[in-house]
């Protein structure tokens, strides 16, 4: 057999533990050991995880920080509801209505990260983060103030006002300020896990592929890279689209998991939250992000017992972790290890 | 709202994000990292100017000076334990350690000091001659409150000094000379750890200033209060052109005044929106800010 080389070894192993995970989780749940914490948390912890691999893509392998990742996890948030909503009679199934609205909330997220895309990637650096931030607040206002509502004559959209000029019957799906309510919670466990490996596949191969080499090569060096004819914009949009749409499926898998959420939900602190699980887990790292996302949205609900101080002990642990990391001679203490490691294995 | 009303209610809004924005830019020009726990600090020291005046009884003015005060100490403590062990390590480990220190200081805040609001009490009252209270001019139809006054003037205040003491001060060109080249600096014998320092002590004195001036304007304290201010005075450090002094001090007015016009003009809940997206089409036109340096990728 031929020998798998260190990269699609390691995306083997990310795989498999994935599965893994899920195997064992269905059998703690099926033997009635789980605890109704952690069966709460099941569902934001698959979206997160999906939202982490997706900013690890802009940050980790494209190497532009963004923002306002949060943004394009509200468009999914309520395009895919609304998709929910609007299908509830049509498609019987609540799992296949789902997949459905997963569907809608990429595409959609996928359109809005083009077009932001189009005047994000024309800059670099912080100018570039900054930006991103900017639309991610440009979005939750928007959202904020959108109304939306469904009757026999079609949708009916209205920004700022409660004016939608509605039939009688007509339902209200998208109130502003006040979000969507009334969802039925459809989000399962299973899609989660499923939503999780589709992404992992589109990312390992995007990222193994000629595309990923070029986006890479960007990230390393940008001149470098437009030097030997890599068209950059289109490479650099090809990833953002694509985490974008990521980022959408995970919002409309996260909001589905409540019976109501609110644009608000979707803020700075939420792109900075899971700007987190990527750092800590490792830029370009997949697997680290996914570990780092499971293990930091368990955290906070694991430190109750803490009650008021756990998110002051959040803070400190992630400080304290930072400076550990990137201690100079903690560093040079494991890369020492490590090199010995290499040397003794391959050479 | 008048035209008029519009433009100076705007202007005192964009005083406070230009102080706050000094701020920023001061510390992303000399340490080049984006200092997210910037707008927490604000939040601190409204906190301790409001415990000063309301439980202590100190004079509104001793208040301030002792929140300029201890806030200089907490930015230096900040930078010493969070920051300076990171000098060398990736710009994004830095943001990541800046948040984690704005999360400290939040929940911090919340477990001292309660998550209910206080309300900031207004400083600028005069007692005219027959004893009533007075807050503000009256010039015809035009009333400015003195909040509005008394902060325009400690903006521009500010400024001048601090424009004086960048350009002709010793500690001034110090840190010129590190924001150019560290390591240059650090061979003509400037002390860099130290004009960092002072940096985040300037910095972190004129966010409590900001933070009273903010409060005295805005007075419900809760200990999320700075999060927003620091995010507008943030882009407002952008817009300017992040590094640039008197950008700090064009990017806050501008922004102030259009967030005030938006607010009159098109609708208050989208004013956000609107300046968000000023921001991006600036950037588009001017790819580093207002008076941003254009610096030359080379290769």
């Amino acid at each position: 057999m031929k020998k798998l080389t260190k990269t699609s070894r390691n995306n083997f192993l990310t795989y498999g533990f994935v599965i893994l995970s899920y195997v064992v989780l269905q059998a703690i749940t099926a033997g009635g050991h789980m605890s109704s914490m952690l069966k709460g948390q099941l569902v934001p912890i698959c979206a997160y995880v999906v939202m982490a691999i997706s900013l690890n893509l802009t940050v980790g392998i494209l190497g532009e920080l963004s923002l306002g990742h949060a943004g394009f996890m509200s468009v999914g948030a309520f395009m895919g509801t609304t998709t929910a909503i609007a299908l509830k009679n049509v498609i019987a199934s609540p799992t296949l209505r789902l997949v459905c609205a997963l569907i809608v909330g990429a595409i959609f997220a996928g359109i809005i990260g083009f077009l932001v895309g189009i005047p994000v990637l024309r800059l670099n650096g912080d100018y570039l983060a900054i930006v991103t931030l900017a639309f991610g607040e440009i979005i939750k206002s928007i959202f904020n103030n959108l109304y939306l509502g469904l009757d026999e004559h079609g949708f009916h959209l209205s920004l700022l006002d409660n004016k939608l000029h509605m039939e009688p019957e007509g339902k209200l799906i998208i109130g502003g300020p006040m979000g969507i309510g009334g969802i039925q919670k459809i989000s399962t466990f299973t899609v989660g896990f499923a939503l999780i490996m589709v992404c992992l596949i589109v990312i390992f191969n995007l990222v193994n592929s000629r595309a990923g080499r070029a986006i890479m090569a960007i990230r390393d060096n940008r001149i470098a890279a437009e030097s030997v004819g890599i068209p950059v914009t289109t490479y650099k949009m090809m990833a953002f689209v694509t985490s974008a749409a990521m980022a959408g499926a995970a919002g409309a898998l996260f909001a589905m998991n409540f019976s109501t959420f609110v644009a608000n939900k979707f803020d700075f602190n939420t792109s900075i939250l899971v700007l987190v699980f990527v750092v800590l887990g490792g830029l370009g790292n997949m697997f680290g992000s996914i570990i780092a996302a499971a293990a930091l949205t368990i955290l906070p609900e694991a430190l109750r017992q803490f009650a008021s101080y756990r998110m002051l002990v959040y803070a400190i642990v992630l400080i304290l972790v930072m400076l550990i990391r990137n201690n100079p001679t903690i560093r040079s203490f494991f890369e020492r290890f490590r090199l010995s490691k290499k040397g003794g294995a391959e050479e | 709202m008048s035209f008029l009303d519009s433009l100076i209610s705007g202007i005192s809004l964009g005083s406070v994000y230009a102080i706050i924005a000094l701020g920023y830019t001061m510390v992303y020009g000399i340490a080049k990292m984006l200092n997210f726990a910037h707008g927490d600090v604000i939040m601190v020291g409204a906190y301790i100017c409001f415990f000063a005046v309301t439980r202590f009884n100190l004079p509104p003015l001793v208040g301030i000076l002792v929140a300029v005060l201890l806030c200089t100490v907490l930015g230096i403590t900040i930078e010493k334990l969070a920051y300076a062990p990171l000098r060398s390590a990736p710009s994004l480990a830095v943001l990541i350690t800046a948040i984690g220190v704005s999360y400290f200081l939040q929940n911090a805040a919340l477990l001292l000091w309660s998550p209910n609001p206080k309300v900031f009490p207004n400083f600028f009252i005069l007692h005219g001659a027959d004893g009533a209270e007075q807050t503000g001019l009256e010039l015809g139809s035009l009333r400015i409150s003195y909040v509005t006054l008394v902060t325009i003037v400690v903006c521009v205040v500010i400024m001048l000094v601090l424009t004086f003491f960048i350009n002709n001060g010793k500690l001034g060109k110090a840190m010129r000379a590190v924001s150019e080249d560290k390591d240059a600096a650090r061979l003509m014998g400037i002390n860099v750890n130290t004009t960092i320092s002072v940096t985040f002590a300037i910095g972190s004195g004129l966010a409590a200033i900001a933070g009273v001036l903010y409060m005295s304007a805005y007075p419900t304290l809760v200990p999320t209060t700075g999060s927003m201010p620091g995010i507008k005075a943030f882009t407002a450090a952008v817009f300017g052109g992040i590094g640039s002094i008197p950008g700090a001090f064009l990017g806050g007015l501008l922004l102030g005044v259009i967030e005030i016009f938006a607010k009159a003009y098109i609708s208050t809940q989208l004013s956000d929106a609107v300046v968000f997206a000023v921001l991006i089409v600036v950037l588009l036109v001017k790819p580093s800010g207002l008076l941003g340096k254009v610096v030359r990728e080379k290769v």
